[in-house]
């Protein structure tokens, strides 16, 4: 599903060049469980960000399903975002002012989807996450372990193949970070393909597969060798 | 993504801080405001003055001694013309098409009843005034149809000057004196007020051969001439110029028609309108910076809500589209609020200084609402481009 070719990424930091990513390949088959670990710094959101279209690599090779994405242009690249990839972020990202159902709603709105079904899908998606009291409720109502589910809800109400989280448990404590794990665990067992960043090694071992990173390379990878698909 | 849902979320925005948006809203509403009463006052005079005009009727032609450069309410008199007579005059009225004229001197010149005296206006005149200047008699009747070279001296009075003069009296058959001259008292016009600061009841008419000889000249001041309902302005004035020109040998009066007048004294007023619709706009202008303002605050606090929405799925026009929406709906809604200021404002000023005319067209309405919008999308397109612009993950990282 996902195909990175020797994918470089350089920033610029005042007069000084950051290699956020040097030669990095990575494969990863549909309905993979995968998390990339590493110390702080090391390079794992700036390959979560291009892999979920949103940054664009300096050098290398893209495919996602079998299509190339390096040179897409900006709508391209948002349709694709909007209905194959679905993002968790360690913040959360709720808008304040949006109950919990509309922020599910968003990317149903952005797509252009009637009222109606709209409805009755948020009305699932939280039912499915035990958050169907908490509708009505505004982020700041909630608890983080609740916004985070709010999060997925909404990151998955498109249905879609990809999940990207990163350090999604990483405001949480022990007992809801538990419950986003599973709930994440869940939409894999569903067939999604689950991409994690964490530096929990804890989280990390719980993973079918696990990327090491260090300095912007990969130094190990557990799953490399059945990655032909 | 559907307007309606663009329309919701803007909505929400701006609600979610409402005195920040009620204030930058006020600042359109003002402008609004502003704008829809001063252009409501500008076409309220408009009209007025225009009804007083017309309200000698439309189809008139003013022909006036002289040759004035461009269309002028009356020319210059220029030495060697030709005096306009009172058989110019006779001429006109015997064209096809014509009613009727009325010869016009006019002076200044005391009146005398008894021992009351008063300085007034003398208006010599003929016979078809309350035909051509829509004028009524109230008491008696107007001057006879007398060969108007030798007029009797008759005289009708304005209301004001009967009542100055008679009191509760019975003026007619009485005698008065005008400049030195006896004149007999024949009628009393009905009131017909105040025309543009002029008092058409504080005057006399009297024939316009006596007022000749009255004022010492040789020459009327001017010709007014009625022509039949239906007919071409263009074409009588035509006919009119011919005949002038073949009875003085050379084209030497201003022909001006009703029609003429009242397209350049409408042009006046209009710019008359704008200008002080333009005086408004200034006060929209300082809302627009206002909503400039505010938007650009908004887009710096949501970064990292731009960066979720690209996340999410939207793309660069979606993102302009939704702080441009947003922008649009706080105009909007200050509009709103600015037209119900504006025209309760204009009702309010009509109600209590029924001196000061005002009307609003709704068509103003509806500009005033579209410039409100118009302003709130040019005020909107800066910031939401740069929120467009933004690199996503960098917006992200924001929060
Ligand atoms: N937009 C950016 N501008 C400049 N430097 C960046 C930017 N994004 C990431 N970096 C740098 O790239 C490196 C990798 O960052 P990141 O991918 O966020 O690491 P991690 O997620 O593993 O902590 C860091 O040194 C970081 O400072
Ligand atoms: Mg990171």
């Amino acid at each position: 599903m996902i195909h990175l070719e020797v994918i470089e990424r350089v920033f610029q930091v005042g007069d000084e060049w950051v290699h956020a990513l040097r030669q990095v390949s990575l494969h990863v088959a549909r309905g993979e469980y995968l998390s990339i670990m590493g110390p702080s710094g090391s390079g794992k959101s700036t390959l979560l960000n291009i892999i979920g279209l949103l940054d664009r690599p300096d050098k290398g090779s893209y495919r996602l399903e079998d299509r190339d994405i390096t040179d897409l242009s900006d709508r391209q690249q948002a349709a694709l975002r909007r209905h194959k990839i679905g993002f968790i972020f360690q913040f959360f990202h709720l808008i304040p002012r949006l109950t919990a159902a509309e922020n599910v709603e968003l990317p149903l709105t952005l797509a252009g989807i009637v009222p109606a079904e709209r409805k009755q899908r948020v009305a699932v998606a939280l039912e499915r996450l035990g958050l169907a009291d908490r509708a009505r409720h505004r982020p700041d109502q909630l608890s983080g372990g609740q916004r985070q589910r709010v999060a997925i809800a909404r990151a998955t109400i498109m249905r879609p193949a990809l999940v990207l989280a990163d350090e999604p448990t990483g405001n949480l404590d022990r007992a809801s970070g538990q419950d986003v794990i599973d709930t994440i665990e869940a939409l894999n067992g569903e067939g999604i393909t689950v991409v994690m960043v964490t530096h929990d090694p804890e989280l990390g071992r719980r993973t079918r597969r696990q990327v090491q990173m260090m300095d912007g390379r990969i130094v190990q990878d557990t799953g490399a060798a059945h990655d032909t698909r | 993504m559907f307007l309606r849902d663009a329309v919701t979320l803007s909505l929400q925005a701006v609600f979610s801080h409402r005195l920040r948006s009620f204030l930058t809203a006020l600042g359109i509403a003002v402008g609004i405001a502003a704008v829809v009463l001063l252009t409501s006052l500008g076409e309220g005079i408009h009209r007025y003055v225009l009804s007083e005009f017309t309200q000698f009727g439309t189809n008139l032609i003013g022909i006036t001694p002289g040759r004035a450069t461009t269309t002028g309410f009356s020319g210059g008199v220029i030495s060697n013309v030709r005096p306009l007579t009172i058989a110019d005059a006779m001429a006109l009225e015997r064209l096809p098409r014509v009613i009727a004229t009325v010869p016009v001197v006019q002076g200044n010149a005391a009146v005398k009843y008894g021992s009351r005296s008063r300085r007034t206006f003398v208006f010599g005149v003929g016979p078809a005034v309350p035909v051509v200047w829509r004028m009524e008699v109230s008491q008696g009747r107007f001057l006879p149809a007398d060969d108007p070279r030798v007029a009797r001296p008759f005289v009708v009075l304005g209301s004001k000057v009967k009542d100055e003069l008679f009191g509760s009296e019975n003026p007619l058959g009485r005698a008065i004196r005008i400049g030195g001259e006896q004149f007999r008292v024949l009628g009393v016009m009905t009131s017909k007020g105040q025309l543009l600061g002029f008092d058409l009841d504080d005057a006399v008419f009297i024939p316009a051969g006596r007022a000749l000889a009255l004022f010492n000249r040789d020459s009327l001041m001017q010709i007014d001439l009625l022509f039949a309902e239906g007919s071409n302005s263009e074409e009588v004035a035509r006919r009119v110029r011919q005949l002038l020109i073949e009875r003085h040998g050379d084209e030497d009066v201003t022909i001006v028609t009703q029609d003429q007048m009242l397209e350049v004294l409408g042009s006046v007023l209009n710019i008359l309108t704008l200008a002080v619709g333009a005086l408004g706009g200034i006060s929209l202008l300082v809302g627009g910076v206002g909503i400039l303002t505010i938007m650009t605050i908004a887009v710096h606090e949501r970064t990292g809500e731009i960066g979720l929405l690209r996340a999410l799925g939207a793309d660069r026009r979606q993102i302009l589209a939704l702080f441009i929406g947003e922008a649009v709906v706080l105009a909007s809604l200050g509009g709103i609020a600015g037209l119900a200021i504006g025209t309760g404002g204009a009702w309010l000023l009509g109600v209590l200084v029924p001196a000061l005319p005002t009307y609003t067209p709704w068509r103003y309405v509806v500009a005033a609402e579209l410039l409100a919008a118009t302003i709130g999308l040019l005020a909107g397109v800066l910031p939401a481009r740069h929120a467009a612009r933004l690199d996503p993950v960098e917006a992200l990282r924001a929060e």
